[in-house]
């Protein structure tokens, strides 16, 4: 029997019964089309996170006060064991290392901001003038805090553009003063929209210099420093410099937390990469359901074509081709349900996609190359059983019945 | 009796037993056959007798117990299933009482059956088709399926099925066992027309009538041959 007609053949067999086809191919389709879907949410989380990590700016290293792990003894211990504060002179001293090219401290606090008889409450967020460089950011209008700010602390502020549209509408507000907390500010600038990072957006924001916002708050500390290094190649070696310069000003302790943005962003994408794969693994189960479905389905086939089975012996048929004719149709089955559910899964994440245009819900081709190659491989081992079994029927049984 | 004709089929101390439960059944009984080509022979006896299963024992689906078989010379008996599978396909016609054709195939492509299985290439096997369709006078239900045939059109395809291949016996298990007397008739009528062009024809029936129109009868019993009768008046019209 040539392999084509086996093919024909087969494919007849399956069209022969709709109802039992399509129900297969269904319940086949469905496990295809939850890996290509879950691995594609999966995946989409994955660079969703990376993106927003990626928008804090390049090349960053971040330090932190306090330490998150423990280390062996150290005489400093005996004295304190309190972290110091993180202070703008720390950040002033970093700046003058090798390989720094901007830093930006940052002081952090919740605050009211009133102005044209509008009481709302927002993140204020004390800065120096490099912050925008850092940053990545952008300004809508005027401009953002003075290179001279950060010693002198002049009384200006620069709103997060949501704030603006809030407070002024669609005036413009620059020149105009506002009272943040119990300052009285002049605005002189406003970012621009959409800002995102760190899951926050920048359009909430209140930034002021950072030695005013910090005798507003009456705090001597640092929420963050966040360090520019020169090339992405000088990273490891700024992180260094970092730890040790803090170390020294922190009369030998080690109190700080460096991190690079590389380590945030390499640990959020192992999390979620593992993540989706095992989201795909419980897809996946699904797909192994839908190959005990095929065995299932052909089993009732070869029971119910008994008698054309013994016919096709009768004709000549050998028991290889009867097998073949049983395997092929399981892999036909199989595959189409497959296809159908690669469409399904793309169909799925696209509409995710309309939905929610940020997410980027892509399926991964790992996932659907996995996903169509389960289909296949569980086509093809739970139709061994029922092919075979169908090559081993006696012809003159198999004739006699019905 | 046939001495000088060549050997067809030729069966030796035929014996085969079936296990029914605790109770072995003699199906067939240290049978002797030599049937020459061209022949037409009916089969008859109670049922249980061992007709079928000689059917099938020529048929190659069965194998015996013990005895030799011999097809055209060659010993047949110690083939192996591929080996059978090649000569029933190139030697053997079935024709069945309740037609056996594959529902959902039409009448043209349950002909083409034997041709796909044999790996004849597509283009002669579609002329071979139209052949035979015309042949049976089968052109204008070529198209449709079993369910949409009379009996007598169904038991035609299954009839051009068996001899598609030209194959040198054709066996017949009560071939009009499911029809009425006209059409039973007719479907006989085209059986001995193929015997009369050559083809050896073994007819397995109930039917004296049937039976008593072939030229050789053999009746059994218990799974052995009782009588073997030649007809030379043969009321082959």
């Amino acid at each position: 029997m040539r392999i084509v007609d086996t093919f024909r053949y087969a494919a007849q067999a399956a069209t022969g019964t709709p109802l039992r086809t399509g129900l297969l191919m269904l319940a086949m389709s469905i496990g295809v089309a939850a890996v290509v879907m879950l691995t594609a949410l999966g995946d989409g989380a994955r660079r969703y996170v990376v993106n927003e990590f990626s928008s804090i700016g390049t090349n960053l290293v971040i330090v932190l006060p306090g330490r998150s792990d423990t280390r062996g003894f150290n005489p400093a211990n005996l004295i304190t064991s309190t972290p110091r504060d993180l202070t703008v002179d720390d950040a002033a001293a970093l700046l003058r290392l090798p390989g720094v090219m901007r830093i930006a401290p940052i002081a952090v606090a919740t605050t009211e901001i009133n102005a044209e008889g509008k009481l709302r409450e927002a993140m204020l967020v004390g800065t120096n003038a490099d912050f925008i460089h850092v940053r990545q950011l952008n300004m809508g209008l005027g401009r953002f805090l003075g290179k001279s700010a950060m010693e002198h602390g002049a009384a200006e502020v620069v709103l997060g553009n949501k704030i603006r549209q809030d407070i002024f509408g669609n005036e413009s507000p620059l020149g105009k003063t506002v009272r943040v907390g119990d300052r009285r500010l002049r605005v002189v600038g406003v970012l621009a929209e959409g800002g995102q990072g760190m899951g926050m957006s920048t359009d909430e924001l209140v930034i002021i210099p950072v030695s005013l916002a910090q005798a507003m708050l009456n705090s001597n500390t640092l929420f963050r420093i966040l360090v520019e290094a020169r090339s992405r190649d000088q990273l490891e070696e700024v992180k260094a410099r970092v730890l040790k310069m803090i170390t020294q000003r922190h009369e030998g302790e080690e109190d700080i937390t460096v991190i690079t943005q590389d380590a945030v962003l390499q640990t959020f994408d192992k999390i979620l990469g593992v993540l989706t794969l095992g989201v795909a693994g419980i897809a996946a189960i699904s797909l192994a359901v839908a190959g005990i479905l095929v065995m299932n389905v052909m089993l009732v086939s070869v029971t119910q074509r008994t008698a054309e089975i013994g016919l096709l012996k009768a004709l000549g048929a050998t028991s290889g081709a009867v097998r073949q004719m049983f395997m092929v149709e399981a892999v036909l089955l199989s595959l189409a349900g497959a296809v159908i559910g690669i469409a399904l899964g793309y169909l799925g994440a696209g509409i995710l996609r309309q939905f929610y245009p940020t997410f980027p819900a892509y399926p991964p081709t790992w996932a659907v190359l996995a996903g169509f190659g389960t289909a296949m491989a569980s086509g093809l081992i739970f139709g061994v059983m029922p092919a075979r079994r169908a090559a081993r029927l006696d012809p003159i049984q198999a004739l006699s019945k019905r | 009796m046939a001495d000088a004709s060549p050997s067809l089929i030729s069966l030796l101390g035929i014996e085969r037993t079936f296990l029914l439960g605790d109770s072995k059944v003699h199906a067939l009984r240290d049978v002797n056959l030599q049937i020459t080509p061209g022949e037409y022979i009916a089969v008859m006896g109670p049922s249980g007798s061992g007709k079928s299963t000689l059917l099938n024992m020529i048929g190659l689906l069965d194998r015996p117990d013990a005895g030799t078989y011999l097809l055209e010379n060659r010993d047949v008996t110690t083939l192996e299933p591929d080996e059978l599978a090649k000569v029933r396909s190139e030697r053997i016609g079935f024709i069945f009482q309740s037609f056996h054709l594959v529902p959902r195939l039409t009448a043209a492509a349950n002909i083409e059956l034997p041709l796909i299985l044999s790996g004849m290439p597509a283009g002669e096997r579609s002329k071979r088709v139209a052949q035979a369709l015309k042949e049976y006078g089968l052109n204008e239900r070529a198209n449709h399926r079993p369910n949409e045939l009379s009996g007598g059109q169904r038991q035609r395809v299954a009839i051009a099925r068996a001899t598609i291949l030209r194959p040198a016996v054709l066996l017949a298990d009560e071939p009009t066992g499911n029809l009425d007397r006209a059409t039973g008739e007719e479907v006989v009528r085209l059986l001995e027309a193929l015997n009369a062009q050559g083809m050896t024809l073994i007819v397995v029936t109930h039917d004296q009538a049937l039976g008593a129109r072939a030229k050789r009868q053999i009746r059994m019993e218990d799974g052995a041959v009782v009588s073997d009768v030649m007809n030379s008046t043969g009321t082959h019209p």
